[in-house]
């Protein structure tokens, strides 16, 4: 990649979202504006409803914004087509979610494998194992996702999103699904491999006490964008 | 990335984890319907046309009314063809005490090259196949030739100049037929002894015949040189030239072998469509995941094409094997069954199968490949509503061009591919009308209703649009599983039951005037009463509409043979049960101005139509008259039946002789020999010979039939598991959720059974409205068989369809109803 390191790793500039509802606009997200900076780690916070999710599916590309642009690593997202973006995604984004999104039919291990084989690399199996080792769950990797319980099904999907190597890891409520106690010991791990592997971590949540976590806050309310930008 | 080793890897994934099982099965049971029926048919084919054969005495003939050159019997023994001659000619032979008028038959070594001769040691005696051909001056003698010069085996006989020894009589020869109507009785010699004889003088009246067999392709070459070298007078037949109630059977063995591969290739390519469909929408939030890992629309595409294409190879090459040994099993069956050798399968029926299964995999699997491709990234974050309905019919073009096409190929008959499909596009269009007015009504009917029912049948309507292709797609399975079984059942009925068992198998011709009613008496004490007498006038038709015809003007052969040869007349007060007046008056007795009434076949091949007056010649006397109607006729039914047929008035002053036809059961076979010995003038003709190949062959055919209808069986339902498991997810989450809610069991079970039931009584009731009309479709404009309506097609119908399908909805839900709802909620989550 030959972006110039000060370039931040993602910066939005008015970008905002409008959807038509039964043939009259609604706006889900108003124009907002901030950048993050490499290595930062953000909390994006608010109420259901207020957006979040939607401004984390425009920062990842996942969808585009209705005016506004967004640039990824330095490139314009609204200039790539489809495919353009999802090359970005695979190249530079490790992605989290809320409902862990592992595929059913395959074990741990192969959920894992799965982006690095996409993305070609020869050494898939050997980092897949690795990865799996370092969220503590060696032992489950041949169990299939339905056998998992779900924190140990997040941390597959932690160690799937780290095994990219991501700039950015991106993590839409992340302890959503989870108890008290498991959600604590699985943003345990995704904040010390972050720290270790130098990643930016941009995470939707409404829990304050994960948001506090952060290096900064991004607040929605409404769609609107209030503090943090 | 190297995409090949990624979706080689998928793939085993995904098939340990059961996804793809349903889609490489339908392809599999598709492949091997296919390569069974059509490995079989070309066996069948193959061995119906040999079977045929044998009552040519060969493969192929060439006609001829002189003996045939010795450069065309070296040219087919060069060609590795096996050859043996005839010649036959009328003559009188004689005892010293009698002399009687013979068709004699001299053969060559070898004769016959198709088909067997058998012989008895007396006359009517049992039989047993003969080895070769007579020897050396010896004769065999045909039963009513022995019986009119009262010899026995061992006497001699005067042929000719030459004096032969009998040694046996004479009872079956394969290439007997033709015209019986002017068969002397039989003498076979050897065609040594011709030369002796002194009968084959130059400008005597003999008929030669090569025969000529061999393998398919030297016989084709063989064929074709002969066109070019073929002289003055000779011609060239194969069976289907020859007989055509034999080829009618062919026809229609065809026919019914067509419409079961076509069957099983509808089945085939609903069941593809519908686990594709399955398919698809379980890979979704795959394809949005892979769309957050970077895979780019292309990747997607290549990803799963290359996994349902590797799928569709080892599907159909599993499909090879199954169909190979599948009619492997049917040719051992049949064998023994039929005692028929059926010729060994070349590999090209199993790599037509191959590719036919791809051919659809490939046309009803793309467009849900490109809707997958469409699956946009951020179903990942928010499960939006996915193109997925957007896939309407019109992506399906895809598939449904490539069932026609396959259809064709298969079928090559553009009428019945063109009729199947639309009977079953009719009935998708209207099951997919009357599906939404059921679905509504259920609606209706369960805001109406209390209980379990209600949401049994609420839930039609929350799923109207699952439920209208659910219904389509048994609808469609049950179609085809009914046209398999009952149609197929009363079309096979009814086709028997033009040639039953008690079709005439004898027939006399040459009665005298004066010998009518006393045959007739004769027939009523041996308990023959069926047997009618028509009177037969022959004439050679002299003038068309006042014009003298003239054979050459033409073109086809077996017009020009007609018209050299005289017609059999006949005239009557009142058509019999074979004849169908298809134009112009029935007959009216009491008017006696003279009237032709002409069969429909050798009106169009001698171009006449109502009105053309007919001027014949009888022995020196000109009859004429108008035609004044056109009949069908039934010639299967083996009854005696004439091509033209006049009213009473115009013949009967003519004299004539009379004909008939009756059942003569084998038991009672020593009434001819009396009737021979009272009546020594009376021709018998034994065409129970004839009758009985055709019998076999319709019992071989139907033997072959059903055993291809196991395919299209095990396929019609793997479209109905496919059909229910398109909803099984959806239905898992939703009795979990009940159960969560506080449902009991019973309550469950009643909602979906009522739900179930009431689909497939739809279906059931669709299906047979369609089975019907396709069945009366087929009967009575493909195979010209009456068509009865079956009561009971409707009652199976939709008594099995709800059953069926309660059954098999039931029985899918059963283990999940067994599961703890947690483990449904989040296996679904």
């Amino acid at each position: 990649m030959t972006t110039p390191i000060n370039t931040p790793i993602l910066r939005a500039a008015g970008v905002a979202k409008q959807v038509a509802l039964n043939g009259a606009p609604l706006t889900i997200l108003h124009p907002a504006s901030f950048a993050i900076q490499r290595g930062e780690s953000v909390a994006i916070v608010g109420a259901s409803g207020s957006g979040k999710s939607t401004l984390l599916g425009l920062l990842a590309g996942l969808d585009l914004p209705s005016q506004g642009e967004v640039w990824l690593d330095g490139q314009a997202l609204g200039q790539l087509d489809e495919d353009g973006r999802a090359r970005l995604r695979g190249a530079l984004i490790g992605f989290v979610f809320q409902s862990f999104q592992l595929l059913p039919m395959l074990t741990a291990l192969e959920n894992v494998m799965l982006p690095l084989e996409l993305n070609g690399a020869a050494d898939a199996r050997t980092r897949a194992q690795h990865w799996l080792e370092r969220v503590g769950l060696a032992e489950r990797q041949r169990h299939r996702a339905q056998q998992l319980s779900g924190g140990e099904q997040q941390r597959v999907a932690i160690a799937r999103a780290f095994a990219v190597k991501p700039a950015l890891l991106l993590a839409d409520e992340p302890t959503g699904n989870l108890d008290a106690e498991t959600g604590a010991r699985v943003i345990e791990l995704l904040f010390e491999l972050n720290r270790e592997q130098g990643a930016t971590l941009v995470l939707v949540t409404h829990d304050e006490a994960l948001a506090a976590r952060c290096g900064r806050r991004l607040q929605l309310r409404a769609g609107h964008l209030e503090s943090g930008a | 990335m190297n995409i090949v080793r990624l979706a080689l890897r998928m793939l085993a994934r995904e098939w340990r984890a059961g996804e793809l099982r349903v889609l490489a099965l339908a392809v599999l049971i598709a492949v091997a319907g296919l390569a069974s029926v059509n490995a079989f048919t070309v066996r069948m084919h193959l061995a119906l046309s040999q079977e045929s054969n044998r009552l040519l005495g060969a493969d192929l003939v060439l006609v001829s009314d002189h003996a045939p050159a010795a450069g065309l019997i070296a040219e087919a023994q060069r060609r590795g063809l096996a050859t043996a001659q005839t010649a036959l000619f009328p003559s009188m032979v004689s005892t010293p005490q009698d002399s009687r008028l013979a068709e004699i038959k001299a053969v060559s070594n070898g004769y016959p090259l198709r088909g067997t001769l058998r012989i008895a040691n007396a006359a009517f005696g049992a039989d047993h196949r003969a080895d070769g051909i007579p020897s050396h001056g010896s004769v065999w003698l045909e039963a009513r030739l022995a019986n009119e010069l009262q010899l026995a085996p061992g006497a001699s006989i005067q042929v000719g100049y030459s004096q032969l020894k009998v040694t046996a009589i004479l009872t079956n020869e394969p290439d007997r037929g033709g015209d019986f109507f002017n068969l002397a009785p039989r003498l076979l010699m050897n065609q040594a002894d011709l030369p002796a004889t002194g009968l084959t003088q130059p400008g005597s009246r003999a008929g030669y015949r090569l025969l000529i067999a061999g393998e398919s392709k030297a016989l084709e070459a063989y064929r074709n040189w002969l066109a070019q070298h073929l002289e003055r007078g000779q011609r060239v037949l194969s069976v289907r030239d020859a007989r055509p109630e034999i080829r009618n059977v062919l026809d229609k063995a065809e026919r019914y072998l067509g419409l079961a591969v076509l069957l099983a290739a509808m089945l085939a390519a609903v069941a593809i469509l519908l686990s594709a469909r399955h398919f698809l929408r379980r890979h979704l939030d795959a394809c949005a995941l892979l769309r957050c890992f970077g895979a780019s629309q292309r990747n997607i595409v290549t990803l799963y094409a290359l996994q349902i294409a590797v799928l569709g190879v080892l599907a159909a090459l599993a499909g090879v094997a199954l169909g190979y040994a599948g009619q492997m099993v049917l040719a051992e069956l049949l064998g023994k069954l039929a005692n028929l050798a059926l010729p060994p399968a070349n590999g090209l029926p199993f790599l037509q199968a191959a590719l036919a299964g791809l051919v659809l995999l490939t046309g009803f699997s793309l467009p849900t490949l490109f809707a997958l491709r469409r699956t946009p990234a951020l179903r990942i974050l928010r499960r939006d509503g996915v193109a997925f309905d957007a896939l309407g019919a019109a992506s399906y073009l895809a598939g449904l061009v490539a069932l026609t096409a396959l259809l064709f190929w298969q079928v090559r008959d553009t009428r019945l591919t063109l009729m199947v499909l639309s009977g079953m596009g009719a009935t998708l269009l209207v099951t997919v009308l009357l599906a939404w007015l059921l679905v509504l009504g259920a609606g209706w009917l369960g805001a109406r209703s209390r209980g379990s029912w209600r949401q049994g049948l609420l839930n039609l309507r929350r799923r109207a649009g699952g439920s209208v292709i659910q219904v389509s797609a048994f609808t469609l399975g049950m179609l085809a599983l009914l046209l398999l079984t009952v149609v197929r059942g009363d079309l096979l009925n009814n086709w028997r039951a033009t040639l039953p068992a008690d079709a005439p198998n004898r027939f006399v011709i040459n009665i005298q005037p004066d010998q009518v009613v006393p045959l007739q008496t004769f027939f009523r004490s041996h308990g023959l009463a069926g047997a009618t007498l028509y009177p037969m006038i022959r004439g050679r038709l002299a003038a068309i509409n006042g014009h003298a015809v003239n054979a050459a003007a033409y073109a086809d052969q077996q017009t020009q043979r007609l018209l050299e040869r005289e017609f059999n007349l006949s005239y009557a007060d009142r058509l019999t049960q074979d004849n169908n007046l298809i134009a112009g008056n029935g007959w009216n007795s009491t008017n006696a101005a003279p009237q032709f009434s002409v069969e429909q076949g050798i009106a169009e091949k001698l171009h006449l139509k109502l009105g053309d007056s007919l001027r014949f010649d009888v022995g020196g006397t000109p009859v004429s008259a108008r035609i004044t109607s056109l009949r069908k006729v039934n010639w299967d039914s083996f009854r005696v039946n004439f091509f033209v047929v006049a009213n009473s008035g115009l013949l009967q002053n003519i004299p004539a002789s009379y004909i008939t036809s009756f059942y003569l059961p084998a038991r009672q076979a020593g009434v001819l020999n009396e009737m021979v010995k009272a009546y020594p003038n009376l021709t018998v003709i034994d065409v129970s010979a004839i009758m009985k190949t055709v019998q076999d062959m319709l019992d071989r055919v139907t033997a072959a039939v059903q055993f291809v209808f196991i395919f299209s069986l095990a396929s019609g339902l793997v479209v109905l598991y496919a059909a229910l498991a398109a909803t099984r997810d959806e239905r898992a989450l939703e009795t979990a959720l009940w159960r969560v809610l506080g449902a009991r069991r019973g309550q469950l079970w009643v909602a979906q059974i009522t739900e179930f039931a009431a689909l497939g009584l739809l279906a059931g009731l669709l299906a047979a409205a369609g089975a019907s009309a396709i069945g009366w479709a087929l009967s009575s404009e493909v195979f010209n068989l009456p068509y009865h309506f079956n009561p009971m097609l409707w009652l199976v119908a939709m008594g099995l369809g709800s059953a069926g399908v309660a059954l098999a909805g039931v029985a899918g839900l059963w283990g999940i109803s067994r599961e703890a709802p947690l483990a449904t909620l989040r296996a679904a989550a």
